[in-house]
């Protein structure tokens, strides 16, 4: 076995190699070989460490955090896509130049209302859909498999499928609303309903890993709190609303600021959704989010400086929702 | 007893729970009632839900443009549907794509997953100064969309020379704070601090208990990790479609978004390009489905 620790046997283990030293004595090299193992040792135990989890932090760095800061340098200045090393300082001009644009503004309150659209009830129906895959079911593995596999699709499929199935003239759904009596709504030039189209998408692709994630959670809330709310009287609603909602909270939060990043960030969907009005989000720019509004910026009219405020401006706007979030939670919490 | 504790890869830690910290299967709250037929038929609309639009892209995709064009739309598979993934394996670059991306992706999931697992060993299991605020670091990067960043990373591209080469896409895809959170969590219940100590005591050094004693106790949540950051760097699509394109290098993503272009396109086709592009993952889940399942579950108890 001794080969095994020759690389860092602690002390008490020196074996009894030759000493290293020519013609040295026995005994004064052994104890020098021995305080060299047990530096190696302590040396190891402190850096090793580090050494770990080195790699993850130099690579955020390089392609994490460096850009992230650097954004915020490049929104200082005029950049053109064409040359983007090529930077010219302009101050805030970046940033007045997008708040005074009516399509950021178009872009900011589309994003925050397909985000809505999309965000509420996908988690409710996730709630509801955990609840019934928290009963005892037959054939449970195979329905969390199934709800998972929109997850499982790419937003470009499902999108390109989505479109087919929203088309005004042929598409499926129209259809069906024609066959119980029902007009027909063109799922893409109006407001409302593109951003229910793209929004449904979304809520495909992602109400099924939710519960997934509620289910989790709901199945590590200890049996005993329902059984003493049971004692107590209380209806199969109100053990939901009292035992199952209060014991969710963190994880319903977790999805919540989860949610709200995936909104805030919606670029696929909305582009795909009309390939061939592409970066501006419908004729109108009716389905237009902060995502597509970068795009359209940085790589349709070549200014990432203007690119990089419109990110930074997202950026606070996050900081802004979570710590409103926070806030929020915090009351929450105390008021309970 | 020294020598069973210094060659764990042939007697492994034992298979830690499945179940979460919460303890064994009868601790599982509110699962004890039977589904009535009311929830059978929910759970039966979300399945047809969950099916419906991939089942009919591949109906779509068995038509043709004319068929796509006239009401009611195509219940059943036509006869179309061998020659559209054909054209779209051959004209639309499909198979160089699929592929790429499964470079991509492969060479992602195993880097993020081995950095992952000694980042959070280290979170998880050793003391050092800082280690709390590094850790909170790291779930802090977590809450970072990554589109708040590309404006730079695309500067990099360009300057490095690097567009339309798979390069771009693997860098940025290798930063994964979820996966070193993830393998924090796992390693904190399911490796046990005596097992360390009782190598340490053996003169390993902590490369070695990595190698010996980490590894093969994390080996079930390294495969599902794997297989999240694969669909993930697969289904990835704006950082791709800023940086390839569909004649230099495309990844599924970038080539699938192509095929929609243009005023008259080939619905069908289309549709056969995203089939193609869809079934490897689906193929992925329906057979470690369970164990993604799992895994998802597994993360999210303790997220």
């Amino acid at each position: 076995m001794t080969t095994r620790h020759d690389t860092a046997a602690p002390p008490s283990k020196g074996g009894a190699a030759p000493g290293r030293g020519p013609g040295a004595p026995a005994s004064p090299g052994e104890a020098r070989k021995r305080a060299r193992l047990s530096r190696r040792w302590q040396r190891d135990l402190r850096w090793s460490p580090y050494a770990f989890v080195s790699p993850f932090f130099l690579l955020f760095a390089a392609f994490g955090l460096f850009p992230l800061i650097y954004t915020g340098w490049a929104s200082l200045h005029t950049v053109e896509l064409t040359a983007p090393t090529d930077m010219e300082w302009t101050g805030l001009d970046n940033f007045t130049r997008i708040f005074d644009d009516e399509f950021f503004w178009n872009a900011a309150q589309n994003t925050l209302t397909i985000g809505i659209i999309s965000t509420v009830p996908q988690l409710l129906m996730a709630m509801g859909l955990a609840h019934i895959l928290n009963y005892k079911l037959r054939g449970s593995t195979f329905y969390r498999v199934v709800m998972l596999a929109p997850y499982a699709t790419s937003i470009a499929a499902a999108s390109l499928v989505f479109v087919l199935l929203f088309g005004r003239d042929y598409g499926m759904i129209n259809w069906t609303l024609d066959l119980v009596g029902l007009d027909k709504i063109d799922w893409q030039s109006d407001k409302w309903p593109s951003q229910i189209a793209v929004s449904s998408i979304v809520i495909w692709r992602w109400t099924g890993y939710n519960a997934l994630i509620y289910l989790a959670a709901m199945q590590a809330i200890p049996q005993d709190l329902y059984e003493s709310a049971a004692l107590d009287g209380a209806s199969r609603w109100r053990q939901f609303i009292h035992v199952t909602l209060p014991q969710l909270r963190p994880t319903i939060l977790f999805t919540v600021v989860v949610s709200t990043i995936g909104a805030s960030q919606l670029f696929g969907e909305p582009l795909l959704f009309d390939a061939n009005k592409g970066a501006s989000g419908g004729s109108q720019h009716q389905f237009q989010t902060l995502g597509l509004y970068l795009y359209e910026q940085g790589w349709v009219n070549q200014h990432l400086g203007r690119a990089s405020a419109i990110a930074w401006t997202m950026f606070l706007i996050l900081i802004v929702i979570g710590i409103v979030n926070y806030v929020i939670s915090r009351r929450l919490r105390a008021s309970s | 007893m020294t020598t069973t504790l210094t060659k764990p890869p042939a007697e492994p830690v034992p298979e830690p729970p499945r179940r979460g910290r919460r303890g064994p299967k009868s601790a599982r709250a509110g699962g004890q009632m039977h589904a009535g037929p009311v929830a059978y038929i929910i759970l039966a609309l979300f399945t047809i839900g969950s099916l419906f639009p991939l089942v009919w892209t591949a109906i779509a995709a068995s038509r043709d443009n004319q068929r796509l064009a006239q009401t009611p739309p195509p219940f059943w598979f036509g006869g179309n549907l061998l020659d559209k993934i054909e054209i779209a394996w051959t004209d639309a670059n499909m198979g160089e794509a699929i592929l790429n991306t499964t470079i991509v992706a492969g060479i992602s999931a195993v880097t993020v997953v081995f950095l992952s697992t000694i980042a959070g060993f280290a979170f998880a299991k050793l003391k050092f100064r800082g280690r709390n605020a590094l850790m909170l670091i790291v779930v802090g990067t977590m809450m970072i969309p990554p589109q708040l960043s590309i404006i730079p990373l695309y500067m990099m591209v360009a300057k490095l020379d690097w567009t339309d080469q798979l390069q771009a896409v693997i860098f940025p895809s290798l930063v994964s704070a979820f996966g070193v959170f993830f393998m924090r969590q796992y390693l904190l219940q399911a490796l046990p601090d005596e097992i360390i100590e009782a190598a340490r005591v053996d003169g390993a050094s902590s490369w070695r208990v990595v190698w010996h004693v980490v590894f093969p106790a994390a080996r079930p949540a390294m495969a599902v990790l794997g297989m999240l950051i694969f669909v993930q760097v697969w289904n990835d699509f704006l950082w791709p479609f800023l940086v390839l394109t569909q004649n230099g290098n495309p990844t599924v993503q970038v080539a699938v978004a192509g095929l929609g272009r243009g005023f008259t396109p080939d619905q069908a086709l289309i549709m056969g390009g995203a089939l193609l592009g869809t079934l490897p993952l689906l193929l992925v889940f329906a057979i470690f489905g369970k164990q993604i399942v799992g895994g998802i579950m597994q993360g999210a108890v303790k997220g």
